[in-house]
């Protein structure tokens, strides 16, 4: 029975790989896919048994084929329109030299990794599937080795000073069928700076995988919006590796989605570092949202804040797992992590696993975790000096979700994200 | 202004009958005060007329101006003009202060078929409003009264009825919990609205508040009834004797 169960798992994940159709051979990138390929096929594709996907079904996410996704024509203007930035955009995972900018920035350095895996060195080799392999320990991440093997596009950003402007990466989804599989290796040296902005539904189904190496010193700063399409289906994952007195933080958007899953292991290796993981998500109906984060603190005096907040509704369903692991070692750590939901009705769902290892003894760690629905007396009050139910729960709805909202530091991307969710919500209304 | 005839109300969950029959009117221009013993229904009697859940008419009803106010929601009472300043204001962490204000007045102004007020238009009333109260700029920034004194609360439910102007204000214990300055801040702040066309009702437990608000009637609630009316040396009277002696006279 054993034999015939592994059987087909292997059998599942032939039929995957053959549909995906390798990357060619050599370069420089050619080890880390070998590598990656290895290990996949070591671990598996992700099963319903498997702990790690105990509350998301990862059925789509391993079929051959994407399933189809209609693609939604959104009547807003382009997050992020007002900002300076340089853009770069992939059409259904396709990088489009035509709709991007001249990947020219003071400070940085802008590659397509469709051209770095054709080289015999460069630096992208050292970073490239590199931190993924770290982060398959101690919890397997197979549509993370997936990427790394299959991948042929993406960028490669490497960041020798303060960069500009920040880089904008754009998804753009046109084909109902669309299956992209995108890699990003960022590398800030000592000292550097830089902001990255990612958004689009990318494609109906989409595999994506960012690397990124954090030196000394160094400030990384990622806000990323996933795109509206209700169909649309995203595994993503985020390596971090953050060394001694350098900043990390991402923070994410969520507006529908039949199934997101997004992963964010960080590990800090230098003292004094920061590294906060922060996520807002507004599910409405068919809609599942996964965040599985993983911080390893190794080292002295490092911070960290895992902060997540899911407004759900109409049957959706959110998940968090988050962890803290502090190693031997790693004493004044401050940890800190929070995940809470808003449930509008009693048909949504909230599924979360929050786990904190520690084996320093001088630390302070802190969880929690809530589920609950708006708060009647704020909602009553607010009616009583004129607001319409419908607004008030608005109002209350930004105003659960400003403690993710706030951890995004630069005030123009977080007004940005907040007017965003605010319009969202108010054409939400006014179409029922 | 306000009418209220043969108000009989019982808590939704429970079968307890908490107003047995209130008949009062309020004119426009005056201020009403209700005093009355701890449980003898003036809070319940603010919010069946403001609207929360949980209370069940049972009998009898209230109107504002002639409209039927027990068949609206509570954004409708306030469009209409009702204003409850609350006995315990509720926090609202994450919604700005300005925010709370600037969407309620364009929302009752939307209700009413006016044009949404400018920024400017705005920023300077409530500055105005803000300055008279001794509300700083800090305090204008913050959540709603998250982190407020009570005295703060109190304070800011008196901003938004000086920025909202309502016809009919409702009052619920707006003095517990304030010292003597405080409690002057607030009255003064009531006192400067007072005009022909507004009518208060001041629900209270000490009389010490209607020394700064001059009411022109006060009534004594007891046992979800009105059981004795008159004029403001009715609430000395309260003050000197407490309520037992009302309560043995009517009885």
């Amino acid at each position: 029975m054993m034999a015939l169960a592994e059987q087909r798992k292997l059998d599942a994940l032939d039929e995957r790989l053959a549909a995906l159709g390798r990357p060619p051979s050599g370069g420089c990138l050619g080890p880390a896919r070998e590598a990656a390929l290895a290990r996949l096929r070591a671990m598996g594709l992700p099963g319903r048994r498997d702990e790690y996907w105990k509350f998301t079904r990862p059925d789509t996410l391993n079929a051959p084929e994407a399933q189809e996704a209609a693609v939604f024509v959104a009547s807003e203007t382009q997050l992020f329109g007002e900002i300076d930035r340089v853009k770069l955009v992939f059409v259904d995972g396709v990088f489009d030299a035509e709709a991007s900018d001249d990947p020219v920035l003071g400070g940085v350095t802008i590659e397509r990794l469709e051209e770095v895996a054709t080289r015999d060195i460069h630096w992208a080799k050292d970073l490239y599937g590199v931190l993924e392999a770290r982060g398959q320990d101690p919890v397997a991440r197979p549509l993370a080795a997936l990427n790394t093997a299959y991948a042929r596009d993406g960028v490669a950003i490497h960041v020798t000073g303060k960069a500009e402007k920040p880089i904008a990466l754009i998804y753009w989804h046109r084909n109902t069928r669309s299956d992209a599989v995108l890699h990003n290796v960022v590398r800030l040296d000592p000292g550097a700076e830089l902001t990255l902005l990612e958004n689009g539904p990318a494609a109906a189904r989409f595999n994506k995988v960012l690397e990124v190496d954090v030196g000394a010193g160094a400030a990384f700063h990622h806000v990323r919006a996933q795109g509206r399409d209700h169909e649309r289906r995203a595994a993503t994952h985020i390596f971090a590796r953050v060394d001694e007195g350098a900043v990390f933080k991402t923070f994410t958007l969520t507006a529908n989605g039949v199934l997101t899953r997004n992963e964010c292991v960080v590990e800090i290796v230098g003292d004094n570092a920061v590294a906060h993981v922060a996520g807002a998500c507004v599910g409405d109906g068919d809609f599942h949202h996964d965040d599985t984060v993983f911080i390893t603190h190794d080292a002295l005096s490092c911070e960290s804040r895992q902060v997540f907040k899911k407004v759900l509704r109409n049957g959706a369903t959110g998940v968090f797992q988050g962890k803290i692991l502090v190693k031997p070692g790693a004493q004044k750590t401050d940890g800190y992590q929070i995940s809470q939901s808003l449930l509008l009705d009693g048909d949504s769902q909230f599924l979360a696993k929050p786990e904190l290892e520690i084996y320093a003894d001088d630390v302070a760690c802190s969880h929690g975790s809530t589920s609950g629905a708006i708060d009647e007396d704020a909602l009553f009050y607010l009616r009583a000096r004129g607001v319409p139910r419908a607004e008030a729960t608005d109002l209350l709805t930004l105003a659960f979700l400003a403690e993710a909202i706030e951890e995004i530091e630069n005030p123009a991307l977080r007004a940005d994200i907040h007017g965003r969710l605010e319009g969202w919500l108010a054409r939400r209304r006014k179409t029922g | 202004m306000l009418e209220i005839k043969n108000l009989h109300v019982k808590l939704e969950e429970e079968d307890k009958a908490i107003l047995k029959g209130v008949d009062l009117t309020v004119e426009a221009g005056t201020v009403h005060a209700i005093m009355g013993p701890n449980g003898s229904g003036k809070s319940t009697l603010s919010y069946v007329l403001s609207g929360r859940d949980g209370y069940q008419v049972t009998e009898g009803g209230a109107t504002l101006e002639g409209q039927d106010l027990l068949a609206m929601e509570p954004e409708e009472r306030a469009a209409a003009g009702l204003f409850l300043a609350f006995q315990y204001p509720v926090e609202i962490p994450g919604v700005g202060n300005m925010t709370f204000l600037r969407t309620s007045l364009n929302a009752q102004r939307k209700a009413r078929g006016q044009d949404e007020i400018s920024s400017a238009d705005f920023l300077k009333l409530v500055r105005e409003k803000a300055k008279a109260l001794k509300i700083d700029a800090e305090m204008l920034k913050r959540g709603v009264n998250t982190g407020f004194s009570g005295g703060e609360k109190k304070r800011n439910e008196i901003l938004q009825m000086a920025v909202l102007e309502p016809k009919m204000c409702i009052l619920d214990e707006t003095d517990s919990g304030l010292d003597v300055d405080a409690m002057k801040l607030v009255a003064d702040g009531v006192n400067a609205l007072r005009d022909q066309g507004r009518a208060f009702l001041v629900i209270t437990h000490y009389q010490r508040l209607l020394n700064h608000i001059v009411p022109d009637v006060v009534h004594i609630l007891a046992g979800g009834r009105i059981v004795k009316s008159g004029g403001a040396d009715l609430a000395l009277e309260v003050e000197e004797n407490g309520y037992a002696d009302i309560l043995k006279e009517v009885a």
